[in-house]
């Protein structure tokens, strides 16, 4: 899926983000752009979970892996624009950020939104795992072959 | 026959409060956190999550710290606490292809393109104690090296596109859940898949081992053994569309295996699979191995009435939760079951002294006394 075909890429790529990432950088970003948009909340946080699926053979058939928490709200700001956070684990003030940050991202605050918070947490969550991804690369395997002295 | 005793509250309190005093421990050693817990006795919160069939490691790791390390007791507790939870839903099933892996490593092929990579491991350490963790100290930084952009596609593909292993039928059917409708036999992969992945560790590892000693022997190597993080991607219905709700760390092992064929079919590898929360290896070789031999109906082979082969067998004893609730029941009170055993027996006994014709003055004088007590401890 790419931006081009989807219309819809570039909302779920923000949403993905604010799903994965962790609930202490989302704080620290958000206090500092000092956000806090008038709203009304349209679904309580909710915690609940998700059955998490795996493929047999990992490209056959759906199988049940087990479940993991999410945390669901959905908040209107008082402009109009609907925000909706569904963020892994039990923080419902991360959720509640999440579905503002989604409603401010619909809304002339865009840009102004992505440069303070999501360019910035983005940027941080990729840095941990191209650190990650080196520390697996380091322990790559050179095979080479010793010569066999058979003859 | 179960019959509600009463009396024994003040006991409990005193033995629950002496519980919390003794998870405790010693008060002059610092207390435990449960991110000390998440962070560095990871693979016991991997496997509580396995197990407890719920990916959440800060719960797993309070788990931990109340069951004070008894992986079961602390499975339970998760179990419980995923009962509460409304289900929002089924995800996508994950694409292990598109894994982060901090391992990949392959048995059978040397060159997998990707390479292989070792990770984390305990492999090729010595297994001797070091003392140096005895004493706080720095560590080392692990050594880092830029990943290039290179892909790690399924090792599994390559034979598949060469025909050599049997295919996987891929249907987008919403799969069975056994936490929803009780499971029933024959059951279908996907529901003994299911059933593997959240099995007791041990029990999994102990069937799996009885394959390779023998008992349907299926002699599987290791195609690919991989490691890492994946996006959960779940349909929001007020959205319209997908996106990722989390990431999960998962392991994944896909065996290929010993032959199958036919007059019309030429031979072809079979594969086995298993798949888990966390980093778990021993866990998921293991249920790839379990699942080929319980396959082995599908795959035409002989039931050699082997454990192994017997779905009934694996999949009702592998749940450490419904094992050990039945196993330890026994030990909470029976008194009106064993006093009925005890008149039964008391009864064959006199028959049979009766029958021998020599009646005997002191007959039953001994079992008197025990009957009195059991009598005092019997439930109303």
């Amino acid at each position: 899926m790419n931006e081009k075909t989807d219309p819809n890429a570039a909302r779920k790529a923000w949403l993905s983000l604010l799903a994965r990432c962790s609930a202490a950088d989302l704080d620290a970003l958000w206090t500092d752009a000092a956000l806090d948009p008038d709203h009304t909340v349209l679904r309580t946080p909710e915690v609940g979970s998700v059955m998490v699926r795996g493929r047999a053979g990992a490209v056959g058939s759906a199988f049940n892996l087990g479940e993991m928490t999410v945390t669901r709200t959905s908040v209107r700001l008082a402009s109009g624009e609907d925000g909706h956070g569904y963020v892994q684990g039990r923080d419902k003030v991360k959720a509640t950020r999440a579905a503002l940050i989604d409603a401010l991202m619909q809304t002339a605050e865009a840009d102004a939104i992505r440069a303070a918070v999501l360019t910035p947490l983005q940027a941080g969550m990729e840095q941990t795992r191209a650190t990650r991804s080196a520390k697996a690369t380091a322990t790559k395997v050179d095979f080479f072959t010793m010569v066999r002295g058979e003859d | 026959m179960y019959v509600a005793v009463k009396g024994g509250e003040r006991a409990i309190d005193a033995a629950h409060a002496w519980l919390a005093e003794e998870r405790r421990g010693d008060a002059s050693v610092a207390e435990l956190s449960v991110p000390q817990i998440r962070e560095q006795l990871k693979l016991a919160v991997n496997r509580v999550m396995a197990e407890g069939s719920l990916y959440d490691p800060d719960l797993a790791a309070l788990a931990i710290k109340q069951s004070r390390g008894d992986l079961i007791e602390a499975i339970f507790l998760i179990r419980a606490y995923r009962t509460t939870l409304p289900r929002f839903g089924g995800s996508v099933p994950i694409d292990t292809g598109a894994m982060t892996c901090d391992r990949r490593v392959s048995a059978t092929f040397k060159d997998a393109p990707g390479g292989q990579m070792l990770g984390p491991t305990f492999d090729y350490t010595h297994r001797l104690l070091d003392f140096k963790l005895a004493a706080e100290g720095e560590v080392p930084a692990a050594a880092e090296v830029e990943a290039g952009t290179a892909q790690t596609p399924h090792i599994m593909s390559f034979l598949d596109r060469e025909g050599l292993i049997q295919p996987e039928t891929d249907s987008d059917t919403t799969p069975p859940d056994l936490t929803r409708t009780p499971l029933e036999l024959p059951a279908t992969r996907d529901l003994r898949l299911q059933a593997l992945a959240r099995g007791d560790e041990g029990f999994i590892l102990g069937m799996a081992y009885s394959t390779q000693r023998g008992y349907a022997r299926n002699h599987a190597f290791v195609a690919e053994l991989r490691i890492g993080t994946v996006a959960v991607e779940m349909d929001i219905p007020e959205l319209g569309f997908a996106i990722e709700i989390g990431e999960i760390d998962v392991t994944e092992c896909e065996t290929v295996n010993q032959f199958q064929g036919s007059k019309t079919q030429p031979p072809q590898f079979t594969r086995g699979y298993g798949l888990v929360f966390g980093m778990s290896e021993r866990k998921a070789i293991s249920m790839a191995l379990v699942d080929r031999a319980l396959r082995w109906k599908e795959l035409g082979e002989d039931n050699l009435g082997a454990p192994a082969q017997d779905e009934e067998f694996v999949l009702y004893h592998a749940d450490n939760i419904q094992a050990t609730g039945f196993l330890e029941h026994i030990k909470l009170p029976h008194y009106v079951d064993f006093q009925s055993e005890l008149e039964l027996i008391r009864k064959l006994r006199r028959e049979a002294e009766a029958n021998n014709a020599a009646p005997s003055e002191s007959a039953g004088a001994s079992g008197g006394n025990l009957s009195g007590k059991m009598k005092e401890g019997a439930a109303e």
